[in-house]
C-alpha cells in the first residue's frame, strides 16, 4: 500500500470535519467563515495532489478499514485515474465556488448554513469517487441526495426552492433505492461488494441471468442522478437554488456522479448489446432533446440547465458506445464541460447579481457595461459551441468522429445525423447566450444598472476560462496525461490518447461545419421559431410530477384515514374474524382423533345450572340496553360460573369468583351512577346481523375447541402431578391450589398483586385528572340538580346491620386467611372479604364519613403490600436460596385448627394488604367523584333527617 | 445461583412500591429515585449482557423449584440484549419526561413508569409461558396508566380503545395457553419445546391451534396487520415520552415471536412447520406498506410518527419471518435501530408540539418556533433514521435485512416492497418537514414574542442523547453484529437453552 | 357433561363477542366480562372436568383433579378483575370528559386535534 494511500480517508473526512466550522465561524464574520470553509477544501486538495504522482504513474492507491464485515460493508477507499479526475474536479471547482459564493450571497442569507451544507455535499461527492466498496458508495450516494435537498431548498421562503428540493430528492432518491437493489444483486453475483473484486468479474457478471436486472437498476440510479431522459425534468427546477449551488452541483459535480458510476462500472457492465442499446440511446435522445429545449429558454439558468442535460447526454452516449476510443472522448469531454459550464453558470450568476434579472428578453447589450464578464462568458460559450481551437471543439469533434463510425438503428448515418443535430442546437444556444445577452444595443430598462463585479466574483470563472483556452491550445500538455490515466482506469486497458485539432476533411469535420453554420442560421431565425415553439403545446414535466405526488399524497391520506378511522367496533370485528380464520386454518392443517375419555354423566343439578346460565346470558344480550338489568343478569351469570366451579371440585375458584363478582358488580353499579342508564339502539339491523354472525361463528369455534379438549386426555402427563406430590412435603400445605399460588408459582401471584396495585394507582391518577379537567366541572353542576330527588341515603337498618357485621366479617376474613394454606381460602379471598366488609360501611354511611374515620391511606396499604411480598421473597436470599423460596413450620392456636406458619404466609399478608388497598382505593376514587357531584360530607353516621333538601341517594347497591 | 438475573424485575417493583408508600407528595424525590433506579438497572443490565456474552445460559429457579414445575427466569444473549435495550431507552425517555415536565402533568407517573419497566423486563426474562402472560398483563396495565397520563377527552377515548383492544388480546392469550396446556400438560417454554417435538400426530391439530393463537397474541403487540389497529390512535394520543417508551412494547411482541418460534415451534417442528412463516411474510409486507403510506398520508406529526413505527415493525417482522440465523441477526439489529428511531421521532415531534402551542402537531405552515433551526435539524435526523437513509443505523439495518433476504423464495417481492415503500416514506418525511419547518405561516407571528419563554435544556439533551445512540449503532455496527450473530446462532440452536433449563445435559 | 360445559363456554363467548361489537363503552365492558368468564372456564377445562375430587390433600384419597389450571384461573380472575376495574373507570372518565360514551373516534384525522398536555 503506497504511503500516500493513508491520505485517502483523510481526504474523504476533511469536508465533513470542515462542515462543523462554518456554523460557528459565521459569528466571526463572513470572511472568516468563508476562509475556514475554504481551508478544509484546500487541505483536502493538497493531500489529493500528494497522491497524484503515484496515480499518474499508473498506481492504484487503496486504503481499507472494516466497518461491518459480516455484511461486506467496509470503509475501503481507492484512488485511480478516474477517482483522481473527479476528486480534483470536486475539490478544485468546490474551492472556486466557495470563493464565488462569498461574494454572491447577500447579507440576509445565512452563510454559515450554506457553507455547512456545501461541505457536507462536497464530502459526500468525494466519498463517492473514492469508494472501493459499492455499499459504502451507496451511503455517500444517498448523502449527496440529502445534502443537495438542503442546498436546493436553501432559500426556504421560495416555494420553487421547496418544491425543487422535494422533486430532486424524490427523483434521485428513487434512483438511489433502485441502485441499492442493483448493487446488492451485483455484489451477490461477484461474491463481494468491493469494487476491486467486482471489476475482475466481467465474465461472471455478464453471463449471469441477473445481469440485466442489475444493469437496469444501477442505470436507473445513474440516469436519475445525471438527469438523463426521462428523468431530466428535476434538474431545471433544481435551479431554484442559489447560483453557486447550480454551478457546483448541477453542472460540475453531482450530476456527473451518474457518469462517474457508469465509467466506474464500464469494465464489467459495458460491451454488451443491452448496455449499448440502453445507454447509448438514452444519451443520444437526451442530448438532442435537451439541446433543442435549451434553445428556447429565456431564463439564463434554465438555458444552461438544459444545455447541461444535453452535454450529460452526450457523455452518456459516448460511454454507451462501449468502445475504448469513445470512453477516452467521454473522459475528455467531462473535463472540458466542467471547465466551461461552471464558468458559464458563474457568469450567469454575475449577470443576475448585477442586472437583477436572468431573463434574456430583458437583457442584451451588456458588452460595454460589463466587459470582463462579457469576455469570460464569450470564451466559455464559444467553447461550449465547439468553436476551434477551444477545448469544447476538441472533444466535440472527437465525439462526432466516434458517432460517425457507429451504427445505431435504421440507416447507417442516422446516429451521426442526430448527433450533428444536437451539436447544431448546442451551437445555436451558445451563440444566443452571447448575442442576446451581451451583444446588441444597450438598453435603458435594466432592473438595475449593470456593471462588472469585484475581482472576487469574476476571479473563479476567469480562472476556468483560462483553463478552457490552455486545454484548447495545448490539449496534450494540459490534459493529455490526465485523460490517459483516467481512460486507463475506465477501460482497465491502455488506450491510445492523441488529441489534435486538424484531422483532415473527415466526416466529423463536415459535421461540425454543418453544426456551426446551421446553428448560426438557427439563431437568426430565433424569433419566428420562438413563436412557433410557444404556440406548440408541450408536456410540462413539473405539472405531471406535482399531479402524481399530489395524487399519491391524497390517496395515501384517503387510504390511511379510511382504514385507520378509529372505529373500534370495526377493528374488533376484524380482530375476531382474523383469529377465527387463523384458528380454523391451523386446525384444518393438523389431525385430531376421537375421544379418549369417557364423558361424565349429565345429572339434574348441573343441567339446571346450565339452563340458568344459558337463560341469563341470552336475556343479557337481549336486554343489554337496560344497563341496570344487564348488571343483574351478569351477576347471575357470575353466580352460575362460581357454582360451576364448586361442582367441578374447585372450591378456591368458587370463593374467589363469587367475591370478585360482588366487588365488580358494586363497582359497575357505582360507575353506572354517572353513566347513562340506557344504551341507545344505534347500529342498523344489518350491522347487528353481521355481529350476530361473527358472534355465533366465534361461539361455535370455541365450543368445538373446548369439546375437543375435554374429551381427550393430555398427550403427556401434566406437570401438576409433581405439584400434588410435593405440595405437602415441599410446600407444607394440603391445599395444593394455594401452595401453587404462594409457592410453586408464587412469582405469578407476585405479578398478579402488582397488577392489582397498578390498577388502583391508574384508577386514582385517572380520577384526579378527570376531576381536575372539564369532567370535574361538569360533575359539579350536574350533581346539583341530579340529587334534587331526595331520599334517605343511609338507612338506619343498613347502618346498624353493617356495624354488627363488621367484626364478624373481619373474623371470617382472618379465618379464611389463616386456613388458606390447607383449606380453600388464602390472602386474596380474605382480602376481598374484608374489603367488602369495609365497603358495606362505606355504602351505609357514605365514603366521606368512613374515610374521615380511617387513618391509613390506601396508597400506603398497596405499597406496603407489594413491599412485604417483595421482602418476603428476597428473604430467601439470606439463606442463599432464590427469590420466593419458602420455609415453614407448625403452630397451634386453640380456637382455630392447627395451622402452619410459612414465609408463604408473610407473602400472603402482602397479597392481603394489596388487595384491600387496591379495592378500597378504587372505590375511594369513585366516591371522590360522588362528592364532587354534590354528595355532602355528613357528620353523622346516618342521616335520619328527612327534612334535608339535597339529600342525594349516592351509591345504593 | 446468580441473583442478579431477577434484579431488573425486583428493583423497579420495590422502587415503585417505596415511591407509592413514602413519597407520593414529593415529586422531586420521585424524580431522583426514578432516575437512580433506572441507572442502577442499566448497570445491572450491562453486567448481565457481559455475562450472557460468554454464551453461557443462566437459569434462575424461583422458589427453588426445578423447571418445569416452578417458574424460571432465563438469561441468554437475546434476553440480556433486550433488557439492556429497554434500560437504555427507559433512561433516556425518563430524562425527557422529567425535563419536559410531562411527569408532573398527572399523578403516579413515576411508580407507573417503574412498574412498566418491571413488566417489560419480566417478559424478556421469563422462561414460563403463563408467567409471560402475567408480565404481559403487568406491562399492559402499567401502559394503560401511562397512556392516559395527563388526561384529555381524546386521549381518554383513545385509551378506552387501547385497553379494550388489549383486553381482547389478553383473552386470546389465555385461550392459547389453555389449549397448549391441555395438549402438552406443561407451561415451561423449554419443556413445551421438548413435548411439542414428541407430540403424537393425532394431537397435532390442537397443538397447531395453540401455536397460531399464541402467534396472534404476539402479532397484536408487534402491530402486524391486520392486528395493528390499536397502534395509531394510541401512539398519536399518548404523552410523547410514553409513546417513545412504547417503542419497546411492539418489540416485546417481536421478541416473543422470535423466542417462541425458534424455541418451541421452531422451523423444523413437523406439526407446526410452515404454519406461520408464509402468512407472516405477506402480513408483514402489507404492514410495511400500510406504515409507509401512512407516513405520506398523515395530517399530524403524531400520526406520522405512529405510522413510521408501524412501517419499521413491518420491516422487522419480515426479517423475523425468515427464521434463519442470518435473517434473525438482521432482525435483531433492525430491532435495536427501530426502537430508538421510533422513540427519537416521537420525542422530536413532541418538541415541535410543545413549541407550536395551539397548532400542535398539525402538518401545516406554522409560526417560527423557539430554537427553530435546532428542532429542524433534529427532525431531519429523526426522519433520516426512520426513513432508512444513510448515514444513520436505519440504512445499515435496511441493507442487512435486504441482504439477509437473499435466499428467500420471495426475495424479489420483498426487495421491491421494502425499496418502493422507502421512497414513499422519504417523500412523506420531505413533505412534512418542508411544510412544518420551511414553509412558515405568512403572518409573521413576531418570534420575539415567544423568545422570552426560556426553553428547558434537559429535553433537548435527552433527544440529542437518543440521536447519539443511533449514531453509535451505525458506527459500531461491526462489533455489535458480532454479538448479534452469536445471539442468532444461539437462538437457532435451542438445545442449549433447553438443557440449561431442564438440567438435562 | 362435557358437552354442557363446552356449549356454556361457547354461548358466553358468542354473547361476549356480540356485546364487544356494540358502539357504547358500557355494553362493550359487559361483553369483555362475559369473554372473561368464558376464557376462565376454558382454562379451567384445560385440566379436564372432575367431580368431588377437590385438590386438597386428604389421608387415603389418591385421585385429585388437576390443581394447576385452578391456580392459573385464580390468577387470571384476579388480573381480569383489575383490568375490569380500570376499564370501567376509564370509560367513566372518558364519558365525563368527552360527554359521550361511544367507543369510536369521530375525527381521528382532524389535523388540529393532536394532544396538548
Amino acid at each position: 500500500m503506497d504511503s500516500a494511500a493513508i491520505y485517502l480517508p483523510i481526504i474523504a473526512a476533511l469536508p465533513f470535519l470542515g462542515a462543523l466550522f462554518p456554523g460557528l465561524m459565521i459569528q466571526a464574520g463572513r470572511n472568516t467563515c468563508a476562509a475556514f470553509t475554504a481551508s478544509a477544501t484546500i487541505l483536502a486538495l493538497i493531500l489529493l495532489l500528494l497522491c497524484a504522482p503515484a496515480v499518474m504513474r499508473g498506481e492504484v492507491l487503496t486504503f481499507g478499514i472494516d466497518w461491518l464485515p459480516s455484511l461486506g460493508l467496509n470503509v475501503n477507499f481507492m484512488l485511480d485515474g478516474l477517482g483522481l479526475l473527479f476528486a480534483g474536479l470536486i475539490l478544485g471547482i468546490g474551492l472556486l465556488i466557495i470563493l464565488y459564493a462569498r461574494f454572491y450571497l447577500s447579507r440576509e442569507d445565512p452563510m454559515g448554513q450554506f457553507y455547512t451544507y456545501l461541505l457536507l455535499f462536497q464530502g459526500a461527492m468525494v466519498g463517492i469517487v473514492l469508494s472501493d466498496n459499492i455499499l459504502l458508495l451507496l451511503v455517500f450516494w444517498e448523502l449527496t441526495s440529502l445534502s443537495s435537498f438542503l442546498l436546493i431548498g436553501y432559500w426556504k421562503h421560495l416555494p420553487e426552492g421547496r418544491q425543487g428540493a422535494r422533486m430532486a430528492l424524490t427523483v434521485t432518491g428513487l434512483g438511489g433505492l433502485a441502485m441499492i437493489g442493483g448493487m446488492l444483486i451485483l455484489g451477490n453475483i461477484a461474491g463481494s461488494y468491493d469494487l476491486s473484486v467486482i471489476l475482475t468479474q466481467k465474465e461472471a457478471i455478464q453471463a449471469s441471468p441477473l445481469y440485466l436486472p442489475a444493469l437496469i437498476l444501477i442505470l436507473l440510479g445513474c440516469f436519475t442522478k445525471s438527469a438523463q431522459f426521462p428523468f431530466h425534468f428535476w434538474l431545471p427546477h433544481a435551479m431554484a437554488a442559489p447560483t453557486p449551488v447550480s454551478a457546483y452541483l448541477h453542472s460540475a459535480t453531482m450530476v456527473k456522479a451518474g457518469l462517474f458510476l457508469m465509467a466506474r462500472m464500464w469494465p464489467v457492465l459495458a460491451g454488451t448489446p443491452e448496455w449499448f442499446w440502453i445507454v447509448a440511446s438514452t444519451g443520444l435522445i437526451t442530448m438532442v432533446m435537451a439541446a433543442k429545449i435549451a434553445l428556447f429558454k429565456d431564463d439564463l439558468k434554465a438555458l444552461l440547465a438544459f444545455s447541461t442535460v444535453s452535454h450529460l447526454g452526450l457523455i452518456t452516449m459516448l460511454l454507451g458506445l462501449g468502445t475504448k476510443a469513445a470512453a477516452v472522448v467521454a473522459v475528455f469531454h467531462i473535463i472540458n464541460h466542467a471547465t466551461f459550464k461552471a464558468a458559464l453558470f458563474m457568469t450567469a450568476g454575475i449577470v443576475d447579481h448585477e442586472a437583477h434579472t436572468r431573463d434574456i428578453k430583458r437583457l442584451g447589450g451588456l458588452r460595454h457595461l460589463m466587459p470582463i464578464t462579457f469576455t469570460i462568458a464569450t470564451i466559455a460559450a464559444l467553447s461550449m459551441a465547439g468553436i476551434p481551437p477551444l477545448n469544447g471543439f476538441l472533444s466535440k469533434e472527437m465525439m462526432l468522429a466516434e458517432v460517425a463510425a457507429t451504427h445505431w438503428v435504421g440507416p447507417y448515418w442516422l446516429m451521426g445525423a442526430l448527433a450533428t443535430l444536437g451539436a447544431l442546437f448546442s451551437v445555436a444556444y451558445s451563440f444566443r447566450y452571447i448575442a442576446h445577452v451581451f451583444l446588441g444595443k444597450e438598453r435603458s430598462d435594466y432592473p438595475a444598472k449593470p456593471h462588472d463585479p469585484g475581482f472576487g466574483m469574476w476571479a473563479a470563472p476567469a480562472f476556468l476560462t483560462v483553463l478552457v483556452i490552455l486545454i484548447g491550445f495545448m490539449p496534450m500538455t494540459f490534459a493529455g496525461d490526465l485523460v490517459k490515466v483516467t481512460a486507463q482506469a475506465v477501460t482497465q486497458a491502455d488506450p491510445y490518447v492523441k488529441i489534435y485539432h486538424w484531422h483532415g476533411l473527415v466526416p466529423a469535420f463536415w459535421m461540425s461545419v454543418i453544426a456551426v453554420l446551421g446553428g448560426a442560421l438557427l439563431l437568426t431565425l430565433h424569433a419566428p421559431l420562438m413563436r412557433m415553439w410557444n404556440a406548440t403545446p408541450r408536456p410540462e414535466a413539473k405539472v405531471m410530477f406535482d399531479a402524481v405526488t399530489r395524487a399519491a399524497t391524497s390517496l395515501s391520506t384517503a387510504l390511511t384515514d379510511g382504514i385507520h378511522n378509529g372505529a373500534l367496533t370495526r377493528n374488533a370485528a376484524v380482530f375476531i374474524i382474523a383469529v377465527i380464520a387463523a384458528g380454523a386454518l391451523a386446525w384444518s392443517g393438523g389431525n385430531a382423533l376421537g375421544p379418549t375419555r369417557e364423558a361424565l354423566p349429565i345429572t339434574i343439578i348441573p343441567a339446571i345450572g346450565w339452563l340458568l346460565l344459558v337463560l341469563a346470558t341470552i336475556c343479557l344480550v337481549a336486554f343489554h340496553r337496560n344497563r341496570f338489568l344487564a348488571l343483574v343478569l351478569m351477576g347471575i351469570v357470575g353466580l352460575m360460573v362460581s357454582l360451576g366451579f364448586v361442582y367441578f371440585s374447585a372450591p378456591d375458584l368458587a370463593l374467589t369468583q363469587i367475591s370478585v363478582e360482588v366487588v365488580t358488580i358494586i363497582l359497575l353499579l357505582l360507575a353506572l351512577n354517572f353513566l347513562p342508564r340506557e344504551t341507545p339502539a344505534e347500529s342498523s339491523p344489518a350491522r347487528r346481523l353481521r355481529d350476530a354472525g361473527i358472534a355465533v361463528i366465534g361461539g361455535v369455534a370455541v365450543t368445538g375447541l373446548t369439546y375437543a379438549i375435554l374429551v381427550r386426555d393430555f398427550a403427556m402427563e401434566s406437570i401438576s402431578a409433581f405439584h400434588l406430590a410435593n405440595s405437602y412435603k415441599g410446600g407444607g400445605g394440603t391445599n395444593v391450589v394455594n401452595v401453587i399460588l404462594v409457592d410453586f408459582r408464587g412469582f405469578d401471584t407476585y405479578g398478579e398483586i402488582i397488577v392489582l396495585g397498578i390498577a388502583a394507582l391508574v384508577i386514582y391518577a385517572l380520577t384526579e385528572t378527570v376531576l381536575r379537567g372539564p369532567g370535574g366541572r361538569w360533575l359539579a353542576n350536574w350533581g346539583a340538580h341530579r340529587y334534587a330527588e331526595a331520599g334517605d341515603r343511609h338507612p338506619l337498618m343498613m347502618v346498624v346491620a353493617t356495624r354488627v357485621m363488621m367484626p364478624i366479617a373481619l373474623m371470617v376474613g382472618a379465618f379464611i386467611f389463616l386456613r388458606g394454606h390447607n383449606e380453600p381460602g388464602g390472602g386474596f379471598i380474605a382480602g376481598l372479604i374484608v374489603a367488602i366488609a369495609f365497603l358495606m360501611q362505606y355504602m351505609a354511611s357514605g365514603f366521606a364519613w368512613a374515610e374521615a374515620r380511617q387513618r391509613v391511606t390506601y396508597h400506603a396499604t398497596i405499597g406496603l403490600g407489594v413491599l412485604i411480598a417483595s421482602v418476603t421473597g428476597i428473604g430467601a436470599w439470606l439463606n442463599g436460596r432464590p427469590f420466593l423460596t419458602s420455609d415453614y413450620g407448625y403452630l397451634h392456636f386453640p380456637p382455630i385448627e392447627e395451622f402452619e406458619w410459612a414465609t408463604a404466609m408473610a407473602f400472603d399478608v402482602g397479597v392481603f394488604l394489596t388487595v384491600v388497598g387496591a379495592v378500597m382505593l378504587a372505590l375511594n376514587s369513585l366516591s371522590s367523584m360522588a362528592r364532587r357531584s354534590g354528595e355532602t360530607v355528613n357528620v353523622f353516621p346516618m342521616d335520619i333527617n328527612p327534612a334535608r333538601e339535597d339529600a342525594p341517594k349516592e351509591g345504593e347497591a | 445461583m446468580n441473583h442478579w438475573i431477577i434484579a431488573p424485575v425486583l428493583l423497579p417493583a420495590v422502587l415503585a412500591a417505596v415511591q407509592t408508600l413514602t413519597m407520593r407528595h414529593h415529586p422531586l424525590l420521585q424524580r431522583v429515585f426514578s432516575l437512580a433506579g433506572v441507572v442502577a438497572v442499566l448497570a445491572v443490565a450491562l453486567g448481565l449482557s457481559l455475562h450472557a456474552a460468554t454464551g453461557e445460559i443462566e437459569v434462575y429457579e424461583l422458589g427453588n423449584w426445578p423447571a418445569p414445575f416452578g417458574i424460571v427466569l432465563v438469561l441468554d444473549r437475546l434476553s440480556a440484549l433486550m433488557v439492556l435495550l429497554t434500560a437504555v431507552l427507559g433512561g433516556l425517555v425518563l430524562l425527557y419526561a422529567i425535563g419536559s415536565g410531562w411527569d408532573q402533568r398527572g399523578n403516579n407517573f413515576h411508580p407507573l413508569f417503574q412498574f412498566q419497566l418491571m413488566g417489560i423486563f419480566g417478559a424478556f426474562l421469563t422462561g414460563d409461558a403463563f408467567n409471560l402472560f402475567v408480565f404481559f398483563e403487568v406491562l399492559l396495565i402499567a401502559s394503560y396508566g401511562l397512556m392516559i397520563h395527563a388526561g384529555g377527552a381524546r386521549r381518554l377515548k383513545a385509551g378506552v380503545q387501547y385497553v379494550i383492544y388489549n383486553l381482547l388480546g389478553s383473552t386470546l392469550f389465555l385461550f392459547a395457553l389453555g389449549t397448549l396446556y391441555a395438549v402438552t400438560g406443561t407451561l415451561n417454554m423449554a419443556d413445551l419445546a421438548v413435548r411439542a417435538a414428541e407430540i403424537p400426530v393425532e394431537d397435532s391439530a390442537l397443538l397447531r391451534v395453540g401455536a397460531i393463537l399464541l402467534f396472534l397474541v404476539f402479532a397484536i403487540k408487534a402491530a402486524l396487520l391486520p392486528l395493528h389497529f390499536w397502534l395509531p390512535e394510541t401512539y398519536a394520543e399518548a404523552p410523547a415520552p410514553v409513546a417513545a417508551l412504547f417503542a419497546i412494547m411492539t418489540k416485546v411482541g417481536a421478541y416473543a415471536i422470535l423466542r417462541m418460534y425458534t424455541l418451541v415451534f421452531g422451523p423444523d417442528l413437523g406439526a407446526t412447520a410452515d404454519l406461520i412463516d408464509q402468512m407472516m411474510i405477506y402480513a408483514a409486507l402489507i404492514t410495511i406498506a400500510a406504515g409507509m403510506i401512512g407516513i405520506l398520508g398523515a395530517k399530524r406529526l403524531g400520526r406520522l410518527a405512529a405510522f413510521a413505527s408501524i412501517g419499521s415493525m413491518g420491516t422487522l417482522l419480515i426479517a423475523i419471518a425468515g427464521f434463519r440465523p442470518e435473517t434473525t441477526a438482521a432482525a435483531i439489529y433492525y430491532m435495536l435501530h427501530s426502537t430508538f428511531a421510533a422513540a427519537l421521532l416521537f420525542l422530536v415531534v413532541d418538541l415541535v408540539r410543545e413549541r407550536r402551542g395551539e397548532m400542535g402537531g398539525a402538518i401545516q405552515p406554522g409560526p417560527r418556533m423557539a430554537q427553530h433551526g435546532l428542532i429542524a435539524a433534529l427532525f431531519f435526523g429523526a426522519a433520516i433514521a426512520s426513513a432508512g437513509m444513510p448515514p444513520l443505523s436505519g440504512f445499515i439495518g435496511k441493507l442487512l435485512v435486504l441482504d439477509a433476504m437473499r435466499d428467500m423464495a420471495e426475495v424479489w417481492l420483498i426487495w421491491a416492497v421494502i425499496l418502493a415503500t422507502s421512497l414513499v416514506a422519504i417523500l412523506g418525511f420531505a413533505q412534512a418537514g418542508s411544510i412544518v419547518f420551511w414553509k412558515l405561516a405568512p403572518i409573521p407571528d413576531e418570534p420575539v414574542a415567544e423568545a422570552p419563554a426560556p426553553q428547558p435544556a434537559l429535553p433537548i439533551v435527552a433527544v440529542c442523547a437518543m440521536l447519539a445512540v443511533i449514531i453509535a449503532l451505525s458506527v459500531l455496527a461491526g462489533p455489535m453484529m458480532g454479538y448479534i450473530e452469536a445471539t442468532a446462532t444461539q437462538l437457532h440452536a435451542p438445545d442449549g437453552y433447553i438443557s440449561a433449563v431442564l438440567g438435562t445435559n | 357433561m362435557e358437552l354442557l360445559f363446552a356449549t356454556a363456554i361457547g354461548l358466553l363467548t358468542a354473547a361476549g363477542i356480540y356485546l364487544v361489537l356494540r358502539l357504547r363503552s358500557f355494553p362493550v365492558i359487559i361483553g369483555i366480562s362475559l369473554l372473561t368468564y368464558a376464557v376462565n372456564l376454558f382454562l379451567f377445562g384445560a385440566g379436564r372436568l372432575a367431580i368431588n375430587l377437590p385438590p386438597v390433600l386428604r389421608k387415603g384419597v389418591e385421585t385429585y383433579t388437576d390443581p394447576l389450571p385452578q391456580a392459573l384461573v385464580l390468577t387470571a380472575i384476579v388480573i381480569s378483575f383489575g383490568m375490569t376495574a380500570v376499564v370501567v373507570m376509564l370509560a367513566l372518565g372518558a364519558y365525563l370528559s368527552g360527554r359521550e360514551d361511544s367507543v369510536n373516534m369521530e375525527d381521528s384525522a382532524a389535523p388540529d386535534q393532536e394532544n396538548k398536555a
